[in-house]
């Protein structure tokens, strides 16, 4: 075990009903760093995530956060121990307003969750924070609007803030800058850019300019498998990730 | 776009203040009634009334159907009649104690049945609302298909008598009451904002760290507690306790009074069960009684296909749009 390494999966796999997802996955994520997954459509990194938080559960192979095996233990209990996730279709409460999203991952850490004898009122001391939240995602104007009523790229953005609540020691984030203009991708980048300065990100992003500023290190899936493993240069200039991966991606982005 | 993000932010507190009007309102028609409308019938009516609110905290704020509420209208009122009868609490004791009891009853129902999603919940809490009656039909003490007879009311606090109807007919009230601010605080509590996530994203609840099964056992051991509390005071009111409050058609019948007077709103349930008691009443006497199931059943049919929300969710719905129409006039 290196102490270095902040998540670590050994030989994770996932089969459904006799295909295989994940296949044997092993991941070494150095703390401190922001590293990404990425690979094309169905390669598995959703797949990876949901494993690594327990929404499924691992065929085989075992996950170890902070040297601690988390295999088997709950989803909700693996985000209080600082592994907390975001997911790649927008994840809001949609008829809270913008401010109470935030509030509700804040209320999280406060102890009274299940104090059903005391008014609302008491989150307000929380309101402080999650204004501050907001406006590193740039939603500061749109605290009190009911968070359906916000644009795509906006719920992402809120979701990130949300995520941003628990103060994780470790984010997952599935695509962020998914279904983002390109002025909200640029901040979203910024935005990720400098919650690293504290934490270790693993991210998956089909945005490569996004992955080439951001990612200290990648790692390539395809077809469940790790294809290869490196900084930006060596993996753009492995032959099997342009055909892969690249090439996929490049027909992407000339379509978008 | 921007005009109605600012309706819907404005709407909330003006809501909030429009509740709390409506409720000293109806507090005072419930203090003013008894003069009016015969006490009993008021009594059972509240009493339905506080098992419906009861039932809504689940369905219409955690979002899980129970169809085995009977089970705990029941619980408290067999054991707040057993305890008045041989113990010879007084009656606010004799209902804490038969609320207890169902809590504890929801709290076994709960363990084995919130992890349950959709019908698989409505089928397990079902079942084991079954076992309950059927114990409820074989056990010495409820007197079985007879029920159980003669149940004292007691003095309240010792001093006042509960067999005068108009003492009783307050004291109802005030139960009901209280049953329905324990909804209204738990609804708008740091842990019913935890509830209404839930119910709004629940695997975004779970990833922000909420072990989502304890707040649905929390929820659900309330609700069944205040189904327990509208039992036991209602086995005061009629001095009698029968196998007809633990039958699956009385979980049926608070689905009913919910679903008729919008679940999810803090007066729904209260106003279903006025439409449902009195409607019952009027038939019951005459010669349509044999035909009443079919009339709810009609009636149910009616509203699930017309007026999806309920009375209060129609109204409410209405008011909104009436609201919203006039501030884009403006
Ligand atoms: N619950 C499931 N049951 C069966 N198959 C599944 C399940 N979840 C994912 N898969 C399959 O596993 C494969 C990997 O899916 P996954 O969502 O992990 O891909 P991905 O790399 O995230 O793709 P994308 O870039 O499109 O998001 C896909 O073929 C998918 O159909
Ligand atoms: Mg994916």
């Amino acid at each position: 075990m290196n102490n270095n390494y902040i998540l670590e999966t050994h030989h994770l796999t996932k089969e459904f009903k006799g295909f295989t997802a994940v296949d044997d996955v092993s991941l070494n994520i150095q703390r401190g760093h922001i590293h990404a997954l990425i690979g094309p459509n169905g390669a598995g990194k959703t797949t990876v995530f949901n494993l690594l938080t327990k929404y499924l559960s691992p065929t085989s192979g075992t996950i170890l956060f902070n040297g601690r095996d988390i295999t088997a233990i709950e989803s909700s209990a693996i985000a209080r121990q600082g592994l907390v996730r975001s997911f790649q279709i927008s994840a809001v409460f949609p008829n809270l307003t913008v401010l109470e999203n935030v509030r509700v991952a804040l209320q999280q850490r406060e102890g009274n969750s299940f104090h059903f004898w005391k008014p609302e009122s008491v989150l307000d001391r929380l309101n402080e924070r999650a204004e501050q939240l907001l406006e590193s995602v740039g939603l500061q104007d749109f605290a009190r609007v009911v968070t359906v009523d916000l644009s795509y790229g906006r719920k992402r953005a809120l979701e990130i803030a949300t995520t941003l609540a628990l103060d994780p020691e470790m984010l997952l984030l599935d695509e962020p800058t998914q279904g983002m203009g390109q002025e909200d991708v640029e901040r979203t980048a910024n935005l990720i850019r400098s919650v690293a300065d504290n934490r270790t990100i693993l991210m998956v992003e089909h945005n490569l300019k996004v992955v080439s500023q951001l990612a200290d290190r990648i790692t390539v899936l395809q077809r469940g498998a790790v294809l290869t493993e490196g900084d930006y240069a060596t993996v753009s200039d492995d032959p099997r990730v342009r055909e892969a991966y690249l090439g996929v991606a490049a027909d992407k982005e000339t379509a978008a | 776009m921007t005009t109605q993000i600012q309706m819907n932010a404005v709407t909330q507190p003006r809501q909030r203040g429009l509740t709390l009007i409506l409720i000293l309102g109806l507090i005072s028609v419930g203090l003013l009634a008894p003069l009016v409308v015969y006490p009993v019938f008021l009594m059972k009516f509240l009493c339905f009334a506080l098992f419906a609110c009861a039932f809504n905290l689940m369905l219409g704020f955690v979002g899980m159907l129970s169809f085995g509420h009977a089970a705990f209208l029941a619980t408290g009122g067999y054991i707040t009649g057993y305890a008045m009868t041989h113990f010879g609490l007084t009656p606010e004791l004799g209902v804490l104690v038969g609320t207890l009891a169902s809590a504890i009853l929801g709290f076994v129902f709960g363990k084995l049945s919130v992890k349950r999603e959709g019908i698989y919940f409505a089928m397990v809490t079902l079942a084991l609302a079954q076992l309950v009656f059927f114990f409820y039909l074989q056990a010495d003490f409820t007197g079985g298909e007879n029920g159980m007879q003669g149940i004292p009311r007691g003095e309240l606090f010792g001093l006042i008598d509960l067999n005068d109807n108009l003492n009783m007919y307050y004291f109802v009230l005030a139960v009901f009451l209280l049953g329905f601010f324990v909804v209204y605080r738990t609804v708008h509590s740091p842990f019913g904002q935890v509830l209404k996530a839930i119910r709004e994203n629940e695997p975004r609840a779970v990833s922000l760290g909420y072990s989502v099964g304890n707040y649905k056992l929390l929820a659900f051991v309330i609700s069944a507690a205040l189904a327990g509390m509208a039992g036991s005071t209602k086995a005061l009111v009629f001095e009698l306790e029968s196998l007809t409050d633990a039958h699956w058609h009385m979980s049926g019948e608070v689905v009913l009074m919910t679903l008729l007077g919008g679940m999810g709103t803090l007066f729904g349930p209260v106003v279903g069960a006025a439409i449902v008691i009195a409607i019952s009443t009027l038939f019951s006497g005459g010669e349509l009684g044999n035909y009443i199931h079919i009339i709810m059943g009609a009636i149910f049919v009616m509203c699930v296909l017309s007026f999806r929300r309920g009375v209060v969710g129609e109204f409410q719905r209405v008011m909104a749009r009436n609201f919203s129409a006039s501030r884009v006039g403006k």
